[in-house]
């Protein structure tokens, strides 16, 4: 692709509506006539219901209706036609199915009225009776239980190579610990909500705050048993979600079925608490046991995670992989295990099981370093990979030696000594610490729709989302350079079910699958463009064929005699006022499946721990990135920063607290649930490695959204180490663990 | 006392709700006359009564800046107030920011520097840079830093916001 608009910086297309209120989000759509619907959440975390009074409820007036189980209508039960496209195997969670709880905070009544403040209030008025039986929500009291599932979500764990058990036991050094990750909740800023509109055609228009506006479309059509072609869900903006919105939740199916039963628009909203009520990062606990010559080369990994999950669904994640992504050792073992608890599915969050992983794994090299006495930097570098250990593939591109060089001597690395609480100012102790990571980069099939118009305009379309990442931006980007076209003169649109296929909005690959998808059919508008241009009289395209007609600036020439040029604006015109239309679907190149493709990531950090307190401050971190190319710079470092600012929310601050007397998560909400705020962001620098691809996709983009995660909390850890010499294995590194 | 209203019946149990009142609120320079419950925040007020959905709620507890406006200059949680007590108060949402098409600079700085993802805590961390600058307390980086620590963006643009207002600073642009 040539260099015009993609690869430059470029603000968001989408800024203005951001900064004056005028992008609409899914609960903001304003619909005549809509009622209020609020839910009740269960108070036990596992039983049956005795009864539910909503009698006091319904007496006021302005309350429409009271939903429960009781009165739900009796749709389908099959398993099948509740799975969306992330549902991991098992039995989905069907809202108001029956009288069993599952799980705390689990959705019992509905509460429709004319208002919310009045819905909210009628809320409080329903009685719920409950029969407690005991619930198990410890992961760690129940390891014992621990299962290999059937089917996994995610590939299962690679088989094992080599003799790792023997391996290990007659490996010089040797490190075995077990690595604990906490839950975490995604908490997106924007909270979920559905307005379900009822025709009277039975047809339903539906906003949703989710990342694939036809898994929202697929699941209500088969839940409620209506035509596909008869649901039309909008997303136009997400106010982030992070995983959160990859499966639909409750509150769309609750709207949906109030909408449906009352003939009538209904808005659910959940709130902060209720944001608790579903998916989340599992609790996982990890044992590596890593073995490494004198000389420093890793002669044994063993990997072993257990993770937690409902009693409903068996969800895994890609935990024990990076080893095997990571480093070159012949002798690897590895394991994935679940317990199943009374709890919500877990649900992917930001880089699912890279996080998890990648931290267990990276600290654990780190201190094999330190046994061996090399520096963390220099024994990573010793055992560097150039193939993907588990697939036995080579990678498409690989430039983490490079990431290691830049952001090293960004942050001046080689100044680092060794020794554990060798720099000290006042009574700050100051720590370098450094981890790297990796995150698949896939593609996957995606379809678009290319108009140009008479007048110039392009407009480009498929049904994928934009929650922050910039999709609107970068693929208006990709069209424009594509077709040689200003970027005012394009617009991308997404975010409705009627737009072309895409997949859901998330593990990184966006990019790589619509972006491949633009550009496909851009290139199909300009076969196009040509047909209309040889009509032209005296055309000097008579003769020319696609490979030798070029775009850029408004016009299209023969790239041998950039002469022999007229402006698109003409060609298009020949087509009798009518605008041309083209449609393209792309699937990976078969080509992809001789290669891995990975991004990867160094990630620099120095934290000052103070001596006295405990307290953990980062102060200076530099994150090297490569992954591909990158088409907007600005937007891309953006998803960096952002990635960084949640490692460090995950390495000293975020921590979904269960209590196990309940079974219900305790700091539901954004007072006690610790996220990074502005005070807690310091100097922080990315870096974007050069990065030349063209077997990962026809972009040659790796994606962006997760690799900025990956290495910051593990980084992190090790710098806390070296600041104090205490070793932190378990997440969040709170004050208490330091003292 | 009627049979149907005696203690244990239902219609003694039937809850009551305060009535509705008239509010006016003066919103962006415009007053708007609303028929609402005494316990309607303003952010609900703004957002389901007055169709005026920029300013944000994440959280309804006054633990993430979404819903900060402008009142009377000073930024405040909209959240945490009651439409019922803010008659005769000057309002200023994200809505009012920019005259006749043209954004505040403070507006376009946030798109200048790219400091917003999905865009949703933006509105109230838009009216907080403006209420800082009112305010007139930030002197150096780690106060900009502390007093801009009320609003939360999870898609953690931060190192740009607090670029953007250390520029706002600089300029001294206030409302």
């Amino acid at each position: 692709m040539k260099e015009n608009y993609t690869g430059k910086p470029a603000n968001r297309v989408d800024g203005r509506a951001k900064v004056t209120g005028e992008a609409k989000y899914a609960a903001e759509f304003n619909v005549p006539n809509l009622l209020h619907g609020v839910v009740v959440n269960s108070a036990i975390a596992k039983g049956t219901i005795k009864s539910i009074d909503t009698s006091a409820a319904l007496q006021l007036a302005g309350v429409v209706q009271v939903f429960t189980h009781e009165n739900r209508p009796g749709y389908t039960w099959l398993d099948s036609h509740y799975m969306d496209e992330d549902a991991p195997p098992g039995s989905p969670f069907r809202p108001f199915y029956n009288n069993q709880i599952l799980f705390s905070m689990q959705p019992v009544a509905l509460v429709v009225a004319e208002s919310f403040e009045l819905a909210r209030y009628a809320a409080l008025l329903v009685k719920v009776e409950y029969e407690a039986q005991p619930h198990e929500t410890d992961l760690e009291s129940n390891l014992p239980r621990a299962y290999t599932p059937k089917k996994y979500k995610s590939p299962p764990p690679t088989d094992p190579r080599g003799d790792a058990d023997t391996a290990f036991a007659q490996a010089t050094f040797k490190v075995e610990e077990a690595y604990a990750h906490p839950a975490h909740h995604h908490n997106p800023m924007e909270m979920h909500a559905s307005i379900a509109i009822w025709h009277e055609d039975g047809k339903m228009t539906i906003y949703d705050k989710i990342q694939g506006v036809q898994n929202s479309q697929k699941y209500i059509s088969t839940a409620f048993g209506i035509p596909q072609e008869d649901v039309q869900v909008l997303s136009p903006f997400v106010g982030g979600a992070f995983g959160s919105g990859l499966r639909p939740q409750y509150q769309l199916f609750l709207a949906v079925l109030a909408a449906r039963e009352l003939k009538r628009a209904v808005k659910v909203g959940l709130t902060r608490q209720q944001m608790f009520s579903f998916g989340h990062r599992p609790a996982t606990v990890q044992r590596l046991a890593l073995g490494a010559s004198a000389e420093g080369e890793l002669e044994a990994v063993k990997h072993d995670a257990i993770a937690e999950t409902s009693r409903f669904e068996d969800y895994n994640e890609d935990v024990v992989i990076w080893p095997g992504v990571l480093y070159d050792c012949e002798n690897v073992k590895v394991s994935h295990q679940l317990v199943d608890l009374d709890v919500f599915t877990p649900l992917d969050m930001r880089a699912p099981g890279g996080v998890t992983g990648t931290f267990a794994l990276e600290v654990a090299i780190d201190e094999m370093a330190y046994q061996l006495g090399i520096d963390p930097l220099e024994f990573r570098l010793k055992n560097y990979t150039n193939t993907d250990q588990n697939k036995g593939k080579p990678y498409s591109s690989k430039e983490l030696k490079e990431c290691y060089r830049q952001g090293a001597e960004r942050f001046g690395w080689s100044k680092r000594k060794m020794e554990p609480r060798s720099m000290k100012e006042g009574h700050q102790l100051i720590g370098w610490g450094m981890a790297n990571g990796a995150w698949e980069a896939k593609q996957q099939e995606a379809a678009a729709k290319a108009v140009f118009s008479p007048d110039g305009k392009l407009t480009v379309s498929c049904a994928t989302a934009d929650i922050g990442t910039g999709t609107y931006t970068v693929m208006s980007q990709i069209a424009a350079e594509t077709m040689g076209l200003p970027l005012e003169e394009v617009t991308f649109k997404l975010g409705d079910s009627t737009l072309p296929k895409s997949p859901l909005e998330g593990g990184s690959w966006t990019v790589s699958s619509v972006g491949s998808a633009v550009k496909l059919v851009c290139e199909k508008l300009q076969e196009q463009l040509l047909e209309q241009a040889r009509k032209m009289e005296n055309s000097p395209f008579k003769d020319a064929n696609p490979e030798d007609v070029s775009f850029a600036e408004g016009r299209m020439f023969l790239t041998q005699a950039p002469a022999q040029s007229i402006s698109i604006l003409e060609a298009v015109q020949q087509n009798e006022g009518q605008p041309l239309v083209a449609e393209a679907s792309q699937k990976p190149d078969k080509n992809q499946k001789n290669y891995s493709s990975y991004s990867h990531s160094a990630t620099f950090v120095e934290v000052m721990v103070d001596e006295d307190l405990g307290t953990v401050k980062v102060t200076r971190m530099v994150s090297a990135i490569a992954a591909g190319r990158i088409i907007n710079p600005k937007t891309g470092r953006s998803q960096i920063l952002g990635g960084s600012v949640w490692g460090i929310g995950a390495a000293l601050q975020e921590h979904t607290v269960m209590d196990h007397r309940l079974g219900r998560f305790m700091n539901h909400d954004l007072d006690k649930y610790h996220v990074p705020v502005s005070a807690d962001i310091h100097e922080t620098d990315v870096i974007f490695v050069e990065e030349k691809d063209e077997i990962v996709n026809p972009i040659g983009a790796k994606g962006l959204g997760e690799i900025g995660i990956v290495s910051i909390a593990p980084a992190i850890v090790n710098a806390v180490f070296h600041a104090t010499g205490k070793r932190i294995r378990e997440l969040p590194i709170t004050l208490d663990k330091l003292l | 006392m009627s049979p149907e209203n005696a203690p244990g019946t239902a219609a003694a149990q039937r809850p009551t709700l305060p009535e509705t009142r008239t509010v006016t609120l003066r919103v962006n320079g415009t007053s708007h006359q609303l028929q609402i419950a005494p316990w309607t925040s303003v952010l609900d007020a703004l957002r389901e009564h007055l169709q005026l959905t920029g300013t944000k709620k994440g959280c309804d507890h006054g633990q993430c800046g979404a819903c900060t406006i402008l009142l009377d200059g000073k930024r405040i949680n909209s959240c945490l107030t009651l439409a019922v007590m803010q008659e005769n108060k000057e309002i200023t949402t994200i809505e009012g920011l920019a005259k006749n098409g043209e954004l505040h600079p403070v507006q376009q700085a946030f798109i200048d520097h790219d400091a917003f993802q999905c865009g949703y805590c933006t509105p109230g961390q838009i009216c907080s840079v403006i209420g800082l600058v009112n305010e007139g307390k930030a002197k150096t980086l780690d106060d900009i830093k502390d007093l801009m620590s009320g609003n939360v963006c999870r898609c953690g643009a931060y190192a740009n916001i607090v670029q953007v207002a250390q520029e706002a600073l600089e300029r001294n642009t206030g409302l």
